[in-house]
């Protein structure tokens, strides 16, 4: 499948499972929030330029955003993160994005640990930023703390259990592909 | 002006994603400040679209719950009924005067209690109904059943504590005695078990001149049925040529499907005409025996 046809069938994909799905769950506690539908910006492709990846960022976050009618708060945390995506995969791992032997990050493309702390970093970031922003218009700073940590490990916990349980078939790139 | 340039072409990534920040900061500052945003009119419409769509679905996961909140709902509603709250009496007494009969000498024959049908049928052959009085309210078996409207609905068969079974008008063991209204002539209100829309009146002589729609009322021949109550009209005159009578259809004034409130009709001196009945066949007997 073309890459941007899949990634158009995968941001619906994620915005709808995290409105209908992930939204509905009933509350087991205040500070369990899960929140996947950012994996969508984790899972874009190494080459798709900066400026492209701010943009989508964006969109993501405003689309998101209508849903749960709280127009540009996520649509900031997405930018933010995928502002700084690029860094963290440069720092991770020194590579030219076209020397990945797969398209998109993924384990088995950056290997376990880095996709890891990759996956942790950004994770921290949006929740970080989301709710910075929360906090600023209501709430206590150790609960924002807690909430940060919470929903982080939460995500964590959702983003490995979806990337053992459906793998991405992803093409193993050559250079002279 | 050429540095600038090279400098918006350097960090272009950095300052649109600063004015993406901006962007997306001042929608959200400003949502909260005036509640309302850029778009957000048009993406309502496209959310609440989707969500519709979802709700569509999603519907038929919550209509069980749906149910039973309803359920409850009507529940403590029903509860709240005056239906629930019932007179144990009536109100109405019988009071043995030793005088035995009032100062316009009349002397009660009929007495009413008012009840309330709890359960019907009108789809069997032998329809039955229950109604919410029993043995400790006064009821007795062979006691009228009178629809609210004054339309007869049945009789008592059966009689517990608290609860008496009323055999219905459209039960084919019924027979109640009738008379037209016009020409007093008596015949009996049956049922033929087929459409719980008529019952068939018989007996009524070819002499007595039936038009159709002419009332038939209850008979004076009953022990049970206080006379000139309303059963219904007609609406059909078959002439049986084997008899001197006409087979009648009579469409029932009381609306079976939804008898609600009734009265039970008690005839007081039902016990001495059934004795009196009892008593002078056994002397016509006997004074037939004593010809023989």
């Amino acid at each position: 499948m073309n890459d941007v046809v899949r990634n158009i069938f995968r941001f619906v994909f994620f915005i709808l499972l995290q409105v209908y799905l992930l939204d509905n769950i009933p509350p087991l506690h205040r500070f369990i929030i899960p929140v996947i539908y950012f994996l969508f910006i984790l899972w874009l492709p190494f080459a798709i330029s900066r400026f492209w990846l701010l943009i989508i960022g964006f969109l993501t976050g405003l689309s998101y955003d209508y849903f749960t009618v709280t127009p540009g708060l996520h649509a900031a945390a997405c930018v933010l993160i995928a502002y700084f995506r690029p860094f963290i995969v440069n720092i991770l791992i020194p590579k030219d994005t076209s020397e990945f032997n797969y398209s998109e990050p993924s384990a088995k493309a950056m290997g376990w640990a880095p996709y890891a702390v990759y996956v942790f970093a950004l994770s921290l970031l949006h929740h970080g930023y989301l709710l910075l922003l929360e906090w600023l218009d209501v709430g206590n700073f150790l609960d924002f703390l807690v909430k940060v940590v919470s929903t982080t490990a939460i995500s964590m916990l959702l983003i490995f259990t979806a990337e053992i349980l459906f793998p991405r078939r992803l093409k193993y790139r050559t250079n002279t592909a | 002006m050429r540095n600038v340039f090279l400098f918006i072409r350097r960090y272009f990534t950095f300052i649109s994603f600063v004015l993406l920040q901006v962007f997306a900061l001042s929608m959200l500052f400003r949502y909260n400040k005036y509640h309302r945003a850029v778009f957000l009119g048009k993406a309502n419409e496209l959310t609440g679209y989707v969500n519709s769509q979802y709700d569509n679905v999603d519907n038929y996961f919550h209509l069980k719950e749906e149910n039973l909140r309803i359920h409850k709902m009507n529940d403590s509603l029903l509860n709240l009924l005056p239906g629930n709250f019932v007179k144990v009496d009536t109100g109405s007494h019988v009071i043995t005067d030793t005088v035995g009969f009032d100062t316009l000498h009349l002397v009660r024959k009929y007495l009413a209690k008012e009840a309330k049908v709890v359960s019907n049928s009108i789809n069997s052959q032998k329809n039955y109904f229950q109604i919410n009085r029993g043995s400790k309210q006064g009821i007795k078996d062979n006691m009228a059943v009178i629809n609210s409207d004054g339309s007869v609905a049945g009789q008592v068969v059966g009689v517990s504590e608290n609860f008496s079974q009323v055999m219905s008008l459209l039960n084919v063991h019924s027979t109640v005695s009738a008379m037209m209204k016009k020409s007093r002539n008596t015949g009996r209100i049956e049922w033929d078990g087929q459409s719980p829309l008529y019952l068939i009146l018989k007996n009524i002589p070819k002499s007595d001149s039936v038009l159709r729609g002419d009332t038939v009322l209850t008979g004076i021949n009953s022990f049970n049925y206080p006379p000139g109550w309303m059963i219904g009209t007609v609406t059909d005159i078959v002439e049986d040529r084997s008899t001197n009578f006409y087979v009648l259809r009579v469409k029932p004034s009381a609306n079976f499907q939804n008898l609600q409130q009734v009265f039970v009709i008690e005839n007081l001196q039902r016990d001495e005409q059934v004795e009196l009945d009892k008593t002078t066949q056994k002397k016509v007997d006997e004074l037939n025996k004593r010809k023989q």
